[in-house]
């Protein structure tokens, strides 16, 4: 391709860094005039500004509208990233987020000039606890791994409480790697249970490693390979029998909802990812939020605040003295994400019980259409139906010269996300692919035919063309290697790139 | 339902490509005892209009910031956020993109969340910084633990000027972390001895500046005692506006900052999402938790960016990494990307120099209340300040005139009765010299 003189191409706009822009003149604010008064700075005002760029706010605009121009977003293409859920964000959210009565309220006002706030996050508690059938839940942690961190911070303290010092946390080699991590940094050891060829937990493995300093199992439900763990009743009351608690994640928790009652399934905590079954916007990453469902044996311990209510209305209960509550303490600033808890209520009532049951019905449907037409070309890693999501290991690219992640990298430029890659790690060369309820039939044959025609051509031998991909993007293959080597983590104005 | 768009017909297309008869045969997995026949008993789905009147109720019964006379503060900082700011947040590519695992198809948000790294770097005085934690209090913590693993050692000193949910969320994430929190107590007169209690097992000391209670501190006699025990100085910063006016923590000898960055570009939201920020040295890179967006270039030799140092993160290190952190801030780090670069350095200073002149004229104007009593003669735009009663009564009765009137000390610290009269009172740009004087004519009346 001929090069252009400005190094853009068309709609392909080259947009430098803000700090390589602008000069001290220009602002993008107007801001009044101060009161002419002495100052109360002690002698401590700032020595060397800044060294921010002044830009007005045209450019300002042109510059992030340009940078969105690079992103894919789900708005403008298929987004099958297995274990991610990325479906559509439905702008109703976005609107009723930002009524003045939402989002111009401070958190520590008097309760009184709250009380639409208050019953907002307890109506959402309703909705979560409704679905789930487990009592309690603990509103503020702030992301899955959060909701993580809080549900073992929770059991550590109900068992600490009865006097025990339980020390291990049984988390299955297939889980996302925030469980072992969260575990840790409740001081747990991690003890990992391998999967059997079935892509489900080894029970006999698992109820091998139980004994009384077991605090907890962790597991994911529907699985990280899109299954649903069908012994899980037995996995409960395994757990049980020896006094430690099931704590599930309820990242997928988007394939069962409205279907399965995870009280049933004798799960004692669970988080629930707003961002993924609940609609609300992944924004590049986060704000997320990641409210935790509780037994009653681990309600007492959850993390304040707590909204309750009685006759005189709404409060926030934010000390554990008097409340009757033991609390493991505080793990969030302020009362939880609650702008992601609107977004979700909203979602939660626009698509109600019925349409809650439909989606989880229809996201199933969905993934197991795309295992079911891509199954001949591809190599599903497990029999029989899956939940939410697709799994495919690399057998069919053997012997092509073309990785998991080069055949990814081809699917950009058929005008697709890629699925996710190498996740989980129980199968090689991983590719797990959700597709949502919120995509159409069209849309999911399109990514079919595209995937079925990679398939054949790089089982043909065009390996070239997978190795050079994607060519149709702002940037080719990035570096990575060369960016952990010598990290380059900001701007700095002595070195001009 | 307006969010689902298969057909019936394509329900049964797909069915019978699938080879099954219904959608129950694909939940065959699920134990027949866990399976629900039915809808769960909770309300149908709603129409647009319907859940808009439902939750705009909800909404009318908060009594908004912008409609009165408004003065809190306590770490959370209402600010008027440009209209741009908006505009570019809502763009679909940034608000409906995934974590940029694929960088290729997300050098936006890369670019951007680069960006705002040096953003943050160059407001915090600091070498580099993160690509965001969930709130400042988070990171506070994972702050403290850092520091733990830098000098591998396990006392952590917390100043009673820390904001109090600063304080308890460090305590918790870290209780059966082997470390070991002393929380000194709430200081309102800035009297504590910091210096005194640092000793060879100290990881690190944090402080705040502005402190809770309003005063600005030099603190680079503390940072040169913790370096020369061997400890660091964590400094959290609960209003992100300082940095433009007063000397930042980099400066000052920090080694690690962390602050809130709601505010800028973040609306108040009842106080979530938050923005947590997280600075730090060099040298300490590969101890820091959470993402980071590296530059590097692509195959043609192009300038890009991607994830770095992602050995330090729980996808690749499971139980190792250095934080379980996973999604952090992504979007607020956007809003908070695009406001500075509205704001610009000058700009910056000029909206400090703002908010602190209106505290300037607050404090004057409080001279007149007869009772009230000023605790501290430097601060940035927030004033502690003592009333003849307790101030969470003093708050309620200007509640009920319809001002909101600041935040009571005692709501973070009911069991101490020695800081039931203290009320901290914040102004920014968004306060008003009317709103000022309906404030103080009001506590002339309800704080006596």
């Amino acid at each position: 391709m001929t090069e252009t003189i400005s190094g853009s191409r068309g709609l392909s706009i080259e947009e430098p860094l803000l700090f390589e822009q602008g000069s001290p003149g220009q602002c993008g604010v107007d801001l009044e005039t101060p009161p002419d008064l002495p100052d109360h700075l002690g002698g401590l005002r700032r020595r060397q500004p800044a060294a921010l760029p002044g830009l007005a706010e045209p450019t300002v605009v042109r510059h992030f509208t340009r940078l969105s121009q690079k992103n894919f977003g789900i708005d403008s293409v298929f987004y099958p990233l297995g274990s991610c859920t990325m479906k559509h964000n439905p702008r109703l959210n976005e609107k009723l987020a930002r009524l003045a009565g939402f989002a111009d309220v401070h958190p520590f006002q008097p309760e009184s000039t709250v009380q639409g706030a208050l019953a907002l996050i307890d109506l959402a508690a309703h909705w979560l606890k409704t679905l789930t059938g487990l009592p309690a839940i603990a509103m503020s942690p702030a992301a899955g791994a959060h909701g993580e961190f809080c549900g073992l911070m929770t059991i550590r303290a109900a068992l600490e409480d009865r006097g025990e010092r339980r020390t291990r946390v049984l988390v299955p080699e297939s889980a996302h790697g925030t469980n072992p991590a969260s575990a840790a940094a409740c001081g747990f050891t991690v003890d990992p249970i391998p999967a059997t060829s079935r892509g489900r937990v080894d029970v006999g493995a698992l109820k091998a490693k139980l004994g009384d300093d077991v605090a907890a199992v962790m597991l994911t439900n529907p699985n990280t390979c899109g299954l649903f763990e069908n012994d899980i009743l037995e996995i409960a009351e395994a757990i049980h029998g020896v006094g430690g608690f099931f704590y599930g994640d309820g990242a997928n928790f988007n394939a069962i909802v409205g279907r399965v009652t995870v009280a049933d399934l004798g799960i004692d905590a669970m988080h629930i990812n707003l961002h993924k079954t609940f609609s609300t916007p992944h924004g590049g990453g986060g704000p997320g939020a990641g409210p935790t469902v509780l037994s009653d044996a681990l309600a007492p311990y959850a993390p304040l605040p707590a909204v309750v209510h009685d006759a005189g209305g709404f409060h926030l209960v934010e000390h554990a003295a008097g409340s009757g509550l033991k609390p493991c303490g505080r793990i969030k600033g302020f009362h939880g994400q609650f702008g992601v808890f609107v977004r979700a209520l909203a979602y939660m009532m626009s698509m109600g019980a019925d349409g809650l049951r439909q989606a989880a019905s229809d996201a199933v449907l969905n993934a197991n259409y795309l295992q079911a037409r891509l199954s001949g070309e591809l190599t599903p890693s497990f029999d029989g139906p899956c939940m939410h999501e697709a799994l495919f290991d690399d057998r069919f690219l053997k012997d092509s010269g073309v990785t998991t992640l080069d055949f990814a990298k081809a699917l950009i430029d058929e005008g697709f996300h890629p699925m996710t890659m190498y996740f989980p790690l129980v199968v090689h060369g991983a590719l797990l692919m959700e597709p949502t309820e919120t995509e159409s039939k069209e849309t999911l044959d399109r990514f079919i035919d595209s995937v079925r025609g990679l398939a054949q051509r790089a089982k043909q031998g065009n390996a070239a063309e997978f190795l050079s991909a994607p060519a149709h993007t702002p940037r080719r293959r990035l570096d990575e290697t060369a960016a952990a080597r010598t990290p380059e983590l900001r701007w700095r104005p002595e070195k001009k790139v | 339902m307006r969010y689902l768009p298969l057909t019936e017909a394509d329900r049964r297309d797909m069915l019978a490509a699938i080879g099954v008869s219904s959608v129950d045969d694909l939940f065959r997995d699920v134990p027949p005892a866990a399976r629900r026949d039915g809808p769960v008993d909770l309300p149908r789905h709603a129409g647009e209009l319907e859940v808009e009147r439902r939750l705009s109720a909800l909404a009318g019964r908060n009594l908004d910031a912008g409609s009165v006379p408004f003065f809190l503060g306590a770490g959370a900082y209402r600010h008027h956020i440009p209209a741009a700011v908006d505009a570019i947040i809502q763009r679909g590519e940034f608000l409906t993109s995934y974590t940029p695992y694929q960088p290729e198809v997300a050098q936006g948000t890369l670019q951007y969340l680069f960006e705002f790294q040096t953003q943050v770097a160059m407001i915090t005085g600091m070498d580099v910084a993160n690509a965001s934690m969930y709130d400042g209090a988070t990171a506070c913590a994972e702050a403290a633990a850092m520091a733990c693993r830098i000098t591998r050692r396990k006392s952590i000193l917390l100043s009673g000027n820390l904001h109090p949910h600063y304080r308890s969320v460090t305590a918790t994430s870290l209780q059966y972390s082997g470390f070991t929190v002393d929380a000194l107590d709430p200081d309102p007169l800035d009297l504590e001895d910091l210096l005194g209690r640092i000793d060879s097992g100290t990881a690190c000391v944090v402080v705040q500046n502005p402190g809770f209670f309003g005063k600005i501190k030099d603190l680079g006699a503390l940072a040169d005692a913790c370096h020369d025990a061997g400890a660091l100085l964590v400094v959290a910063v609960t209003e992100p506006v300082s940095l433009g006016l007063i000397e930042p923590p980099g400066a000052m000898g920090a080694d690690i900052v962390v602050a809130e960055g709601l505010g800028i570009g973040n609306a108040l939201n009842f106080g979530g999402p938050g923005l947590g920020l997280f600075a730090t040295r060099d040298k300490y890179v590969r101890q820091m938790p959470g993402r980071l967006a590296g530059q590097t270039v692509d195959a043609d030799g192009r300038r890009g960016w991607v994830l770095t140092l992602s050995t330090r993160e729980q996808h690749i290190r499971r139980e190792k990494a250095t934080s379980n952190i996973c999604t952090n801030s992504g979007l607020c780090a956007l809003a908070f990307t695009v406001h500075m670069a509205l704001l610009g350095g000058e700009g910056l200073t000029r909206l400090a120099e703002l908010n602190h002149a209106k505290a300037v004229q607050l404090a004057g104007k409080l001279r007149s209340v007869p009772g009230a009593r000023l605790l501290h003669q430097t601060f940035f735009n927030e004033l502690a300040i003592t009333v003849p009663r307790p101030a969470a009564e003093v708050v309620a009765r200007l509640a009920d005139r319809r001002i909101l009137g600041g935040v009571p000390v005692s709501r973070f610290y009911p069991s101490y009765p020695e800081l039931a009269p203290v009320l901290l009172l914040a102004a920014t740009e968004t306060t008003r010299e009317e709103d000022m004087d309906q404030l103080v004519a009001a506590l002339k009346e309800c704080a006596l």
